[in-house]
């Protein structure tokens, strides 16, 4: 190994997949089951305080947070299910979207720097949350075997194609399309939060423990998490919005009374 | 081929496989999370947005209900204006109307004045002339009894004779005279 020949004395052990294990804070709790709950926290409290007080002519506080809702509920929620139907959902998407943009904003806080949604478990929940709701409504509108129908056998198709059709958009809309939902984030978010450890870990690495000809090389690896951190603050942002936008996509696409 | 034999070696853990706590924990987070946000965010950011666009929509409405008023203030000053112009058009051709007919109230007054006057005139005329006449005819009559009875020598004293000789002498001086007086006046 490259890393055993620059070193004066210990190794490099590369961040890996037990980067995202942490050991327990205490008992079972580790960081990323404190930092969900901080973040549901954060977001509850927050537009809990901020619309106390809400005026027409909004002020500077009052703007940011409107802001925020005003982009969940009609660039995302009204454009992707409809202004039919979009009312009810608002709390889920404008949720779907905060929630996971402050748990994924977690992994550049300093401090923090914990991606929370780069455990699978999170985005799972967040999942079956959604999954629920998509098929809920989708089988109240259109009845038991009418959303069956709805989903497996879209108009416009000729006959004989429904024999791969059919079973083709059965797991796209019952498994793949929302298991993709959950896996994107956190794949992103995975590994994301592994290459910026990869460059800060190497920066110090490089620093502390290379010899002295090796050690400017580190100024480079930090630069490079210092701009990859920059590249990750808009994959967050991003990787937030599309949950919220697929999500409300989906149930606009369960409720659509034709494709 | 090292990092598959450390991930091998760190085997225990599969970041796809979901841990049972996480999901849990997640789910309950963000179901809190959600009910927060249905029931206080949510609900006031959409009073907000009602709020908003009732006043939008209130403002509008009261424009519409000011420029109505204007153009029902026009209109009423409008026809106001027609009517002052027909009533000063009116006013106009009456006192045209009363001035000719004063005029001709004058003229025709004035005629009858004139006839009056004129027929007054004849009146006292012919009363003058009927007075003279008679004036005359007594005289006449008497200064012809007492010359006739001082040329008779005679009283006429029968009256009744005597006023018949007066008649019958008077209605010849009459029959007489009447072709001179028509043609000297």
């Amino acid at each position: 190994m490259g890393a055993l020949v620059l070193s004066q004395g210990g190794t490099f052990d590369p961040p890996g997949v037990d980067s995202f294990f942490l050991p327990p804070i205490f008992g079972g709790v580790t960081k990323p089951i404190v930092l969900v709950v901080l973040s549901a926290v954060i977001v509850g409290a927050y537009f809990f305080f901020a619309t106390r007080n809400l005026k027409v002519v909004p002020g500077r506080a009052q703007f940011a947070a409107e802001y925020i809702y005003d982009f969940s509920r009609n660039t995302i929620a009204r454009d992707q299910i409809g202004a039919k139907d979009f009312q009810r959902f608002i709390p889920l998407i404008f949720g779907l979207f905060t929630f996971i943009l402050v748990n994924n904003i977690f992994g550049i806080v300093p401090l923090i720097q914990f991606p929370t949604m780069a455990k699978i478990g999170f985005p799972v929940a967040l999942f079956i949350m959604v999954y629920v709701v998509i098929h809920t409504v989708g089988f109240r509108r259109h009845g038991f075997l009418g959303y069956f129908k709805h989903v497996m056998f879209p108009p416009g198709v000729p006959k004989p194609v429904y024999i791969l059709l059919a079973p083709i958009e059965f797991l796209q809309k019952f498994l793949f399309q929302p298991v993709a939902l959950a896996i994107r984030v956190f794949a992103a978010m995975f590994a994301g939060h592994l290459i910026l450890l990869v460059f800060t870990l190497g920066g110090q690495y490089l620093l502390l423990e290379a010899s002295a000809l090796f050690k400017p090389v580190s100024i480079i690896s930090f630069a490079f998490a210092i701009i990859l951190t920059f590249a990750e603050a808009l994959i967050q942002v991003l990787q937030a919005y599309i949950f919220a936008v697929l999500s409300a996509n989906f149930i606009g696409a369960a409720l659509a009374q034709e494709h | 081929m090292k990092t598959h034999v450390v991930l091998a070696a760190e085997g225990e853990h599969n970041p796809i496989l979901p841990e049972p706590a996480e999901i849990i924990v997640g789910f309950v987070a963000f179901a809190l999370l959600l009910f927060v946000l249905h029931r206080y965010a949510v609900p006031r950011f959409e009073k907000l947005y009602k709020e908003r666009s009732d006043r939008i929509e209130g403002g509008i409405a009261r424009a519409e209900e000011a420029q109505a008023e204007a153009q029902r203030t026009l209109e009423q000053y409008k026809a106001q204006l027609a009517e002052a112009r027909a009533e000063a058009a009116r006013i106009r051709d009456d006192a045209r109307a009363e001035g000719q007919q004063i005029l001709d109230e004058m003229r025709s007054q004035a005629q009858t004045e004139s006839d009056r006057i004129i027929s007054q005139g004849q009146a006292q005329l012919a009363a003058q002339k009927a007075q003279v006449i008679a004036e005359l005819r007594a005289d006449l009559g008497r200064q012809a009894v007492d010359l006739a009875s001082k040329v008779v020598g005679e009283s006429l004293e029968n009256e009744e004779r005597t006023q018949r000789t007066v008649d019958r002498f008077l209605d010849e001086l009459e029959s007489t005279s009447a072709p001179s007086t028509s043609t000297s006046s």
